[in-house]
């Protein structure tokens, strides 16, 4: 094969659907007809999925370590809920859309914090900025509840036809929607001439800007899209759960995010979906079996998948399954 | 009137505390010239590059490339101007194919660099240009292989390459041939001589052959200085630089 076509084929299938891909989503969808007695954790997966892909976006592509992505979480989820509870933008997916673009404009200001500075630089700046949020919605609690949280939200059905249910069926179903067409975009991006510059940005800065990358400029951009992704998760959980609390800021969610991540694999784009079934589903499971302890488990896993480097294996199975391709 | 030059500084300084790394530079780079940097460690020589880059800002002087005034540009402006560089330590993306990462740059010269939206690899014009790029500097069959895997003379074929991509029109390789053993650097000379002529060629190195073999015109820094400025064969015999080089042991003159 000559090189333009090996150029133009290799490209191209960076980007082209895989089975497995496929497979994954077929089963996502599914559960929704399957597993109507688990819509509730379900939901519960998807978004934490979502908010583990918004990570990933900044972490896994462009190397920003952060221990504060709580902060556009939060903002999402309270944007959504005092949408509803005020009756400002009554209909969810809108309200959803308003309280995303809310966080990415925090994430747009703050990404400036995190452009220098090293992986310790960035994660307290991160941290910082979490608990400022956090402490700022405990103040203002004639706005947001405080400590007691946003009561009394009522959610509009979806697109005025889908009410939400006790058993969660509709909100499992938002969910999984919203986290599919996210998903399509961030793929989008990260197989785009800009997703491969984020990838330069990581790898090494000094040379990124050599063949005339703006470093900074790409950097922002992505931070921004991640606090919109954040954002939105953020606002699905408040929408699905008609409930939000300060814990929405809280540190553990971010620190907690961060292990999902690396339980499933930071940069690769399934890393945070498979991350968040493994971390609710162990949860779940081992929440029942041990209740006290069950933490010890995640923490062994933890321990075990950094030092065993689990983050390279879908990387060599790719790279092992485009060499068998191409030749 | 003739054009301006490709690149030329005009009292270009810049001190590290008391020390002065660059001192009044005024270096000029004619259109298509093959140039070369020559000096004993620590005369100043990569600091210069630094000042023409961007990477480091001068405390006094200017830069001109092809007449147009780049002293207060951001390194990635002057990329897009036409300025590129090479490292004398490997500065690649070790976990990219150097189809990714050649890729990567012509985009990012093409002006897709922040293209979002659409998937890498479906533009012609793009494919093309990487291709031949590739093949120009013998990567063609490893363009799949991760680049930290390469060996050291692809990867510093790759250093040129990606400096290439990016469509200059004056080219800074900073000691191109550095720790490539002897019988991998004709490969390397091969690439850049076979360069075209309207990329014009400032070239930082130690080995005096290679040296006098490429380059028609040869500047000589010494202490943060430009000590000469000539023709090779002026230059071996210019005796300031024989004792510059040779230090005591030359004889006064």
């Amino acid at each position: 094969m000559n090189a333009p076509e090996t150029v133009k084929l290799y490209l191209a299938r960076r980007a082209r659907w895989r089975v497995s891909e496929i497979a994954f989503w077929l089963a996502a969808a599914a559960t929704l007809a399957f597993l109507p007695g688990k819509h509730l954790i379900l939901a519960e997966i998807a978004i934490l999925g979502l908010f583990a892909l918004s990570l990933d976006l900044i972490l896994g592509y462009a190397g920003i370590l952060s221990l504060g992505h709580a902060a556009f979480f939060g903002v999402g989820a309270y944007a959504a809920g005092l949408f509803a509870k005020h009756g400002l933008i009554t209909e969810p997916l809108a309200a959803l859309v308003a309280a995303a673009a809310l966080a990415a404009v925090l994430g747009f200001v703050t990404s400036f914090l995190v452009l220098r500075g090293s992986d310790l630089t960035r994660l307290m700046v991160t941290l910082g900025v979490a608990l400022m949020l956090r402490e700022l919605a405990n103040r203002y609690d004639n706005i947001t509840g405080g400590a007691d949280g946003l009561q009394g939200i009522t959610i509009a059905p979806v697109l005025g036809r889908y009410p939400f249910d006790i058993a969660g069926h509709t909100g499992y179903a938002y969910s999984l929607a919203v986290l599919f067409v996210l998903f399509l975009l961030a793929r989008r991006i990260v197989y785009s001439p800009f997703g491969l510059s984020l990838r330069a940005v990581k790898g090494n800065p000094l040379r990124a800007a050599a063949v005339g990358i703006s470093v900074n400029a790409r950097l922002v951009g992505i931070y921004t899209v991640a606090a919109a992704y954040a954002g939105a998760a953020g606002a699905l959980l408040a929408q699905v759960t008609q409930f939000c609390s300060l814990d929405v800021f809280s540190f553990e969610r971010s620190a907690d995010l961060l292990m999902v991540l690396i339980l499933g694999g930071a940069g690769y784009l399934y890393g945070g979906l498979i991350g968040a079934v493994v971390f609710k589903l162990m949860q779940d499971w081992l929440a029942a079996a041990t209740p006290q302890y069950w933490q010890f488990w995640i923490g062994l896993m933890l321990v075990a998948i950094v030092l065993l480097g689990r983050e390279r294996v879908p990387y060599w199975v790719q790279r092992a399954r485009l060499r068998l391709r191409m030749a | 009137m003739s054009a301006a030059p490709a690149l030329e500084t005009t009292g270009l300084s810049r001190h590290f505390g008391g020390v002065y790394a660059a001192n009044g530079i005024g270096l000029r780079l004619e259109r298509g010239a093959r140039q070369a940097l020559i000096g004993p460690n620590g005369a100043g020589k990569t600091t210069l590059i630094n000042l023409l880059t961007g990477v480091l800002r001068p405390h006094a002087g200017t830069i001109r490339l092809e007449g147009r005034d780049i002293t207060s540009l951001a390194p990635q402006r002057r990329v897009a101007l036409g300025l590129a560089r090479t490292f004398q330590i490997n500065q690649l993306f070790g976990d990219m194919t150097p189809l990714e990462a050649v890729g990567l740059a012509v985009s990012e010269h093409l002006g897709h660099g922040a293209d979002w939206w659409r998937v890498a690899g479906s533009r012609q014009a793009i494919d093309l240009r990487i291709a031949d790029i590739l093949e120009r500097f013998h990567l063609a069959d490893a363009m799949l292989e991760r680049t930290a895997s390469l060996s050291y003379g692809r990867q510093r074929l790759l250093e040129i390459a990606l400096a290439i991509a990016c469509s200059p029109r004056v080219l800074l390789l900073d000691e191109p041939a550095a720790g490539v053993p002897e019988g991998e650097r004709h490969e390397i000379l091969a690439a850049v001589s076979a360069l075209p002529r309207d990329v014009s060629i400032l070239f930082i190195e130690h080995d005096m052959d290679l040296v006098f073999s490429f380059a028609e015109r040869i500047s000589v820094m010494v202490g943060g200085s430009l000590l000469a400025e000539g023709a090779p064969r002026d230059i071996a015999r210019d005796p300031r630089v024989q004792a510059a080089y040779l230090g005591e042991e030359a004889p006064a003159g």
